[in-house]
């Protein structure tokens, strides 16, 4: 470091003078609430406090990007631990790091690269970790592979948002939120203004829905090597119990995969099925999705660069919803994800549930797992009766399940449900409770055949 | 009970790393890569970010040539410095920390300037599988671009300034075989079955089966049934219209069993069958462009030098006009459909019989044409790989940067023309190129002390570069005030989606797989735009 500055605050040494041009100068494009100052710059160093979701492949972008767009005050949370199939794009690890903390290892390879960097590691999950933590970041950027977690976030910093006494929003308690997602050679990256734009819930609709393979496919017409894993994965496992009935098939155990590789290998003899490799085998075992350093770095670099948007105003966000795809040359393209006004995590309207009065439990809960505006997992159900909790079906916790599986062919009427009664539902997509008041309507069917 | 030892397959150190990546571009992508030998010239935060994504996945060598010391600037913005670099070579501190991300990697730095290098060893380019520069001035871009057009490196140029960024990608000439299209096309030959087909489909007998088999009846079979039906009526004819593709439904329609209460069957299959009627009656037919490709002169006047593309493209055009008779080889992929195994593994085989056939012919063809021009042998995996692939054969035929900076050529009406619409990114284009003819003649970059002074120098800048190709000035300054708000920053986050798409490119390059940016694009990270130009 040069003498002369070192007496100088951080801010104005000549390090970021590639910063300071931009925040310190006016331009035409600025956004309008836009005061070119010194004090911008001090305020993403010394104030301005980032969570990041995820130390992995966008994670470990992230982390470098924001230290070097000048953020210092930043979490990282991550429960994984490094594996060797990371270190072709996760660049803060090393060989020597296997099987340590992501988080705590990118926090301190950072640190040290870019010293006055102050960011702080979490190896937890982001279950374990309150309202009162995630509630102290100005912005919170996430770079996860898994939608359920992705949802669960979201609803968390929707469940922060108050709003005042004429219904309208508290701005101030709008923690924004940049989400960015890679497959292979494509991506996704967009902003959202918890509230005020298009959420996670909003935009269900644009994850893919899982590939499955029917299970009659599965067990009596094998066509594709795919086919032969999975039969073994699903059912010759729990036939023969390789390892003892206490061990479950674990994808990330080699002898595990081994075995299955060979089973699947000795089904498609079988039947003449060609191609069932080792690769394959892991690949629909773990459901591995495809990964490259460039895809992660970009779509980590162009969410940094709305985090920097967000945080000194110095141009308008883009709005709302980037996708890019690097496989056919490069190419981009922005749209409005619309806010849906019924949506379960922003939308501060009661939710309403219409069913026929005839309807089973099982019927509620199929609407929860399929329906587009829920997508849930395992809800569980509960209601409340004479100032009573009643769970009314909970698959998560075993001997719950099997005291409430009959409740699901039930009627709802016989289970004390009413026209306008309350429904508590619970999902690992969610970290509160969602109340759905149910609407009785006419059974159609009834309707005409009468 | 005892544990069961399974043989463990060949899994080594390597292939576990890399496996993510091995999924895109397979182990003979991988294989490519690692023997490519990329270089960059000046080690910028564009620069490392570049070869961060290219080192990361294994590439075989670097080099880094740049003769800058590292200042204080490049420490803030650049992740492969460190405070201890400071007045140090910055492409030699850059590799060492690079290198650090991959211990497989060879890595060189060499602490010349591009312009001696150019004058006393320009040679040492050659070694290269491309070459990414940033940071350079005009003039070495022309000198530089020229050099490696005429030696034919593949050659990325690329800038970032504030929230701008481009890169232009030179090659001359790129073949891609394997381009993983989004959605290939099916190539099932139902119009004109060959021999083997022919025999299975019309010796299958719909009516025939039993009901309990009927649901297990690959589609493929189905609608070549009905098809046939539909023909009774209709002699010599395929269905193409709207029309006749509805009477093929009804058809199928009227095949699907029907229970004691007249309600037709649920069967998968059948279902299947309708869905394809719009896309899997479509003819066969040699797509044009691969034609023109075919019927171009590299692939009808051979030479000694002939790439093994030109070869097979050759070999393959011999195919088609003799024991193929006008059509592609076939491509021997059949889609999952609902169907018993038996019947999906038979009709399976029969595709895959017929495609290795015509493959063996191919593959002799191309010996033949190698044994006329002792020429290097091609293997037959690279012939398989070719015709497999031979619906979606993929060329570009670059164009230079020397000419396309003198404004030569067509280049002048084509940027005018996007000017006349006018197109923000092709504004943005030319702010660049003017940003770069400033340092040229001010060597310092347009507001980098203060950006009010340099809006009319960098206006001057602009007027010529519009002047030369007759086109007017621009109505407002707002763009070239940009430009000098930047003052030439290079902002970390704007290089690193850069730097990630330029591996990108770089990779698609050394790997010939996927199709490479033609040739030019534009990053605007304030508006959150891109854009791809052709010059
Ligand atoms: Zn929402």
């Amino acid at each position: 470091m040069a003498t002369g500055e070192s007496q100088t605050p951080d801010y104005q040494q000549r390090k970021w003078q590639n910063l300071r041009k931009l925040l310190e100068r006016s331009g035409p494009f600025c956004h309008p609430d836009f005061e070119p100052s010194a004090e911008i710059l001090d305020f993403i160093m010394n104030s301005c406090k980032v969570l990041i979701v995820g130390a992995g492949g966008l994670g470990c972008e992230l982390l470098k990007d924001l230290a070097l767009m000048g953020f210092k005050k930043i979490h990282i949370v991550d429960m994984d631990t490094i594996e060797l199939s990371n270190l072709n794009r996760q660049f803060l690890f090393r060989k020597n790091d296997i099987g340590l903390s992501k988080a705590k290892c990118a926090v301190e390879f950072v640190n040290k690269r870019i010293p006055g960097c102050e960011a702080t590691a979490h190896h937890c999950a982001i279950q374990d970790l309150d309202e009162g933590f995630y509630k102290q970041f100005h912005i919170v950027v996430c770079g996860l592979d898994s939608i359920v977690a992705r949802r669960w976030l979201n609803g968390m910093l929707m469940s922060l948002l108050q709003y005042n006494d004429d219904r309208s929003l508290d701005q101030s308690t709008v923690i924004p939120l940049v989400d960015g997602g890679t497959e292979g050679f494509k991506g996704n990256a967009r902003v959202i203004l918890p509230g005020m734009s298009a959420c996670i819930e909003c935009t269900l609709d644009l994850y893919p829905p899982q590939k499955t393979f029917p299970l009659c496919t599965i067990a009596n017409t094998p066509r594709l090597p795919e086919h032969c894993i999975e039969y073994v994965k699903v059912i010759q496992w729990a036939k023969e119990n390789p390892w003892g009935t206490t061990t479950g098939l674990d994808g990330d155990d080699p002898q595990h995969v081994a075995w299955v590789y060979e089973k699947a290998q000795e089904r498609a003899l079988k039947y003449g099925i060609a191609n069932v490799t080792y690769r394959l085998t892991q690949g629909v075992l773990k459901n591995i999705i495809p990964a490259v350093a460039s895809t992660n770095a970009a779509i980590a670099a162009f969410c940094a660069t709305e985090v920097f948007k967000l945080a000194t105003s110095c141009c308008v966000n883009m709005n709302n919803y980037m996708v890019l795809n690097m496989a056919d040359g490069v190419y981009t393209y922005t749209f409005s994800a619309e806010k849906s006004p019924d949506c379960v995590a922003c939308s501060n309207n009661t939710q309403v549930m219409e069913i026929q009065a005839e309807a089973t439990l099982q019927m509620i809960y199929d609407k929860l797992c399929e329906d587009q505006l829920y997508m849930m997992k395992s809800p569980g159900i509960t209601t409340v009766i004479n100032g009573r909790n009643k769970t009314l079906y909970m698959s998560s916790i075993k001997s719950i399940e099997e005291r409430t599986r009959d409740n699901l062919k039930k009627k709802i009427t016989d289970l004390g449900l009413y026209n306008g009664a309350d429904i508590l539902v619970a999902d690992v997509t969610t970290p509160n409770t969602i109340t759905i008041k149910l609407k009785f309507i006419e059974n159609i069917d009834v309707e005409m055949s009468r | 009970m005892a544990s069961p030892s399974p043989k463990s397959p060949e899994q080594t150190e390597k292939t576990k790393q890399y496996d993510r990546q091995l999924r895109l571009w397979g182990d003979h992508g991988q294989m490519a890569l690692e023997h490519g030998h990329v270089c960059l010239i000046n080690a910028t935060a564009l620069g490392t970010e570049v070869l961060k994504s290219i080192v990361l996945p294994g590439v075989g060598s670097i080099t880094i040539a740049d003769d800058k010391t590292v200042s204080d600037d490049d420490i803030g913005n650049n992740f492969f410095l460190e405070s201890s670099s400071n007045g140090l070579n910055r492409g030699s501190e850059a590799l060492r920390l690079l290198l650090e991300l991959n211990p497989a990697v060879q890595g060189h730095a060499v602490q010349e300037p591009t312009d001696q290098i150019l004058r006393e060893n320009p040679d040492f380019f050659k070694a290269f599988s491309v070459v990414v520069a940033t940071a350079l001035e005009d003039k070495t871009i022309q000198n530089l671009a020229q050099h490696l057009w005429d030696i034919n490196v593949p050659f990325i140029l690329c800038r970032s300034v504030g929230f701008l960024g481009s890169f232009r990608i030179q090659i001359k000439e790129h073949a891609v075989v394997e381009t993983h299209p989004d959605n290939e096309q099916t190539d099932l030959r139902l119009d004109v079955p060959f021999p083997a087909l022919a025999e299975y489909l019309d010796g299958f007998d719909i009516d025939g089966v039993e009901l309990k088999d009927h649901g297990h009846i690959p589609w493929i079979v189905i609608l070549y049934k009905a098809v046939q039906k539909w023909q009774i009526s209709n002699t010599n004819c395929w269905p193409m219209s709207r029309k006749q593709k509805n009477e093929v439904k009804s058809i199928i329609e009227e095949f699907i069993r029907k229970d004691e209460n007249g309600i037709p069957i649920n069967e998968e299959n059948f279902e299947e069958a309708l869905r394809a009627v719009n896309t899997a009656l479509m003819p066969t037919f040699l797509p044009t462009n691969i034609q023109n490709l075919l019927y171009s002169s590299a692939a009808t006047n051979l030479t000694k030098e002939s790439s093994p593309f030109w070869i097979m493209c050759s070999a393959l055009r011999n195919f088609i006009e003799s024991e193929g008779k006008g059509k592609l080889p076939l491509r021997g992929v059949l889609p999952d459909m609902t169907a018993s195994t038996e019947h999906y593994i038979k009709l399976q085989n029969i595709y895959r019989s017929q495609a290795a056939m015509e493959t063996e012919i191919i593959y002799r063809k191309v010996q033949q044409i190698i044994a006329q021009l002792h020429c290097e042998n091609i293997s037959e995996g690279e012939v398989k790989l070719f015709c497999r692939h031979a619906h979606d054969l993929y060329l570009i035929k670059g164009s230079n940067i020397a000419t396309e900076h003198q404004l030569g050529g067509t280049v002048a009406a084509y940027i005018s023309r996007y000017l006349e619409e006018p197109d923000v990114m092709m504004v943005h284009y030319i702010l660049l190129r003017a940003a770069e003819m400033f340092r040229s003649e001010h060597c310092r970059a347009p507001g980098d002390w203060e950006p009010e002074g340099d809006i009319a120098m960098l206006k001057t800048c602009v007027n010529k570069i519009l002047s030369d190709i007759s086109c007017s000035p621009f109505p407002k300054d707002d763009h070239i005030h940009e430009m000098c708000r930047y003052g030439g920053a290079e902002i970390h986050s704007v290089s690193a989606f850069l730097g990630g798409c330029v591996a990108h490119e770089a990779i698609k390059i050394v790997t010939k797989q996927y199709k490479p940016v033609n040739n030019t694009f534009i990053y605007d990270g304030a508006s959150t735009n891109t854009t791809t130009f052709t010059f």
